[in-house]
């Protein structure tokens, strides 16, 4: 009786605890799934499929025939002749242009005033309307291209004007604007890539989520906190145990997603539309970096928020509300374009994505903006497991109901 | 063997535990009997250091459970009221995982749990995952993993709780072994047929209080009662919530 077991053989508590949760997870098909099929693979096959059409369109549009109606075009054909030219094929005329464009019957519709004919022999100016509606995002470039052929139409008119008058055209155009776009074909990705941060943040969101649960409401609701409790273990290595088994199928998870965008990245058209784009070894690897110290916050707040709840369902809400935590600094990013500023990079999660949209930039993360984002993230990770610890240390946390 | 000295516990306004005192001691069983509701699974808990004691003293084998919790638990085997299995790992994983955590050699740990499939006769559940095990098969397989690191000291919370007949027989033999082999067995119960016919020692507790720390024997000549359950009664003064 009374085996004493010695200290070293005690130490295996917290490998024991890992190894065990990972086992028992590694036979729950939900958790597998969830972790690391679709977790990892949603992401960037929805990624993906989103590029794709965006892409497609934009290419399309810059391409494709245009159909225009055309209201009066009797009164301009040389006008219409170069719009013809411009790959703009003009339509019948419709009754009422207004309705047509907020129906989306037309992207645009061009009406030409009765009086063109007789204003243009006189050489005085004359109005042509565009109709279209600026909040269909989708008809944006349809106006864009239509008002630039009339305008073009309309400076070379001009300008023939101007010679048959005996004057050089350039006297009507004292500046000339000379557009310089330093954007590099990788930071014109970036604009569409904006959120592929929070697709990495969510990969091992998910692939922790049901182990998290699991581990600490999951077990309290099937009354087996408490007898694993009444080992002679202190509760804080039961917890790292539990930790270290979520922040592996997190860091699993994460990988199987960088894997996966790796390979889908080939089938982005990228290039079509001036884009480069770098999802290879190199990103992957600084990716992994940065998110390593994200892997330990997120298992422990997940932890945390399901030890508060008081079953599995109740968890799993409050999960699926952090969840949209991370949304924020990306939805910020995007929307609101800040400069980056040092401090920025410590932290948590912002860090992060403007790590990954330097990335994305091409312009790599220096090794001080590398070091502010570990350092930041780890502190946060360490503060969130010692308050996960103090709420393990709670009376109530083992009793079930 | 366990001492408890005055222990007290509130929760908010409600003393579910008042000044509790016992002893159990080796190679007895001591039974601490009571209505749902009188503090014996508060007073179990903070027996395994689960809970701590608003003031009092729990001694394990001498050692204070206030300044060594681990030392306790070490000397403890403890079946919780609380006995969930984990689903997907078989009856033997479930043991193991235990062991490990007690710092068993792997050696003694496999002689160990082999030696308690073969005495709780749960050899062809074994190696069953504990999914859908009967309330029995799932008793076996707590019981055996709560025993595995051979503590000195046994606690149990309302062991019988959901057993059939059967499984209860088999159960009472068990504890009555465990006596035999010298340990100190502690369980609690609210049946009272089952702690006459089992325990050495009673302990009756009811609204967080001991009123009777006694043998079936003295218990029944205190009250001058020839039947224990008109003891019980007498004891607690009233019959509210003791089952027969």
């Amino acid at each position: 009786m009374n085996t004493v077991p010695t200290k070293l053989q005690r130490s295996r508590a917290f490998l024991t605890v890992f190894l065990k949760e990972v086992k028992e997870n590694l036979r729950d098909r939900r958790t597998l799934i969830s972790a690391f099929l679709t977790g990892p693979l949603l992401g960037p096959v929805i990624f993906v499929m989103l590029i794709n059409v965006t892409l497609n369109r934009e290419l399309d549009k810059a391409e494709k025939q245009l159909p225009v109606p055309v209201i009066g075009a009797e009164y301009a054909p040389n006008l219409l002749d170069a719009l013809r030219a411009g790959g703009v094929v003009p339509g019948a005329a419709v009754a009422d242009p207004a309705q047509a464009v907020r129906k989306q019957d037309a992207d645009v519709v061009l009406r030409i005033a009765s009086n063109y004919g007789k204003a243009w022999r006189k050489g005085e100016p004359v109005q042509v309307e565009l109709f279209y509606d600026s909040s269909q995002r989708d008809a944006n470039t349809s106006v864009e291209r239509v008002t630039r052929l009339v305008e073009s139409y309309a400076r070379q008119q001009g300008a023939m004007r101007l010679v048959a008058r005996g004057m050089s055209p350039s006297a009507a155009w004292p500046l000339q604007v000379a557009k310089r776009d330093q954007a590099t074909p990788q930071s014109r990705a970036v604009l569409m890539f904006a959120m592929l941060p929070y697709f990495f943040v969510i990969t091992i969101f998910m692939g922790g989520m049901y182990l998290a649960i699991d581990l600490t409401a999951g077990e309290r609701e099937r009354q087996s906190l408490e007898p694993l409790f009444a080992n002679p273990v202190p509760r804080w290595k039961i917890l790292c145990g539990k930790l270290a088994a979520i922040g592996v199928f997190s860091t699993t998870s994460l990988l199987i997603s960088l894997l996966a965008f790796a390979v889908v990245g080939q089938f982005i058209p990228a290039e079509k539309i001036g884009m480069e784009l770098d999802l290879g070894v190199r990103f992957a690897a600084y990716v992994l970096l940065l998110m390593l110290p994200l892997v330990l916050l997120l298992s422990a707040l997940q932890s945390m928020v399901a030890a508060f709840a008081k079953s599995y369902r109740e968890a799993q809400t409050y999960l699926s509300l952090l969840m949209l935590v991370p949304l924020i600094p990306s939805a910020l990013l995007s929307f609101m374009p800040i400069k980056a500023q040092a401090w920025m990079y410590a932290i948590p999660l912002l860090g992060q994505n403007l790590g990954i949209m330097q990335l994305l930039r091409g312009d790599g993360v220096s090794a001080e903006q590398i070091g502010l984002c570990l350092a930041g993230s780890l502190a946060a990770a360490l503060i969130a497991i010692l308050a996960t610890i103090q709420l393990y240390r709670s009376e109530r946390l083992a009793i079930s109901a | 063997m366990i001492e408890v000295s005055d222990l007290h516990k509130a929760f908010g306004t409600v003393k579910a535990v008042d000044g509790v005192s016992f002893t159990a001691r080796d190679g007895e069983i001591t039974g601490l009997l009571g209505p749902n509701g009188a503090g014996k699974t508060t007073t179990l808990r903070m027996l395994y250091t689960l809970m701590t004691p608003d003031s009092g003293q729990v001694l394990v084998d001498g050692i204070d459970a206030a300044v060594d919790p681990l030392g306790v638990r070490r000397q403890l085997g403890v079946l919780p009221d609380a006995r969930g299995l984990y689903k997907r790992l078989t009856a033997r994983e479930n043991i193991d995982y235990f062991a490990r955590l007690h710092g068993l050699p792997e050696a003694l740990l496999k002689s160990r749990r082999d030696a308690l499939i073969e005495a709780l006769e749960m050899g062809d559940i074994a190696d069953r995952r504990t999914e859908g095990f009967s309330q029995g098969q799932r008793v076996k397989t707590a019981i055996a993993r709560a025993l595995v690191h051979d503590p000195r000291n046994v606690i149990l919370d309302e062991p019988t709780n959901g057993l059939d007949v059967m499984a209860t027989r088999a159960l009472r033999q068990f504890m009555a072994r465990l006596k035999g082999e010298g340990r100190c067995v502690l369980f609690s119960s609210h049946i009272m047929q089952e702690v006459a016919a089992l325990c050495d020692r009673i302990v009756v507790i009811a609204h967080g209080r001991v009123v009777a720390d006694e043998s079936p024997d003295a218990l029944r000549a205190q009250t001058g009662e020839n039947n224990l359950e008109d003891a019980f009664v007498k004891i607690i003064g009233s019959d509210e919530g003791l089952a027969a």
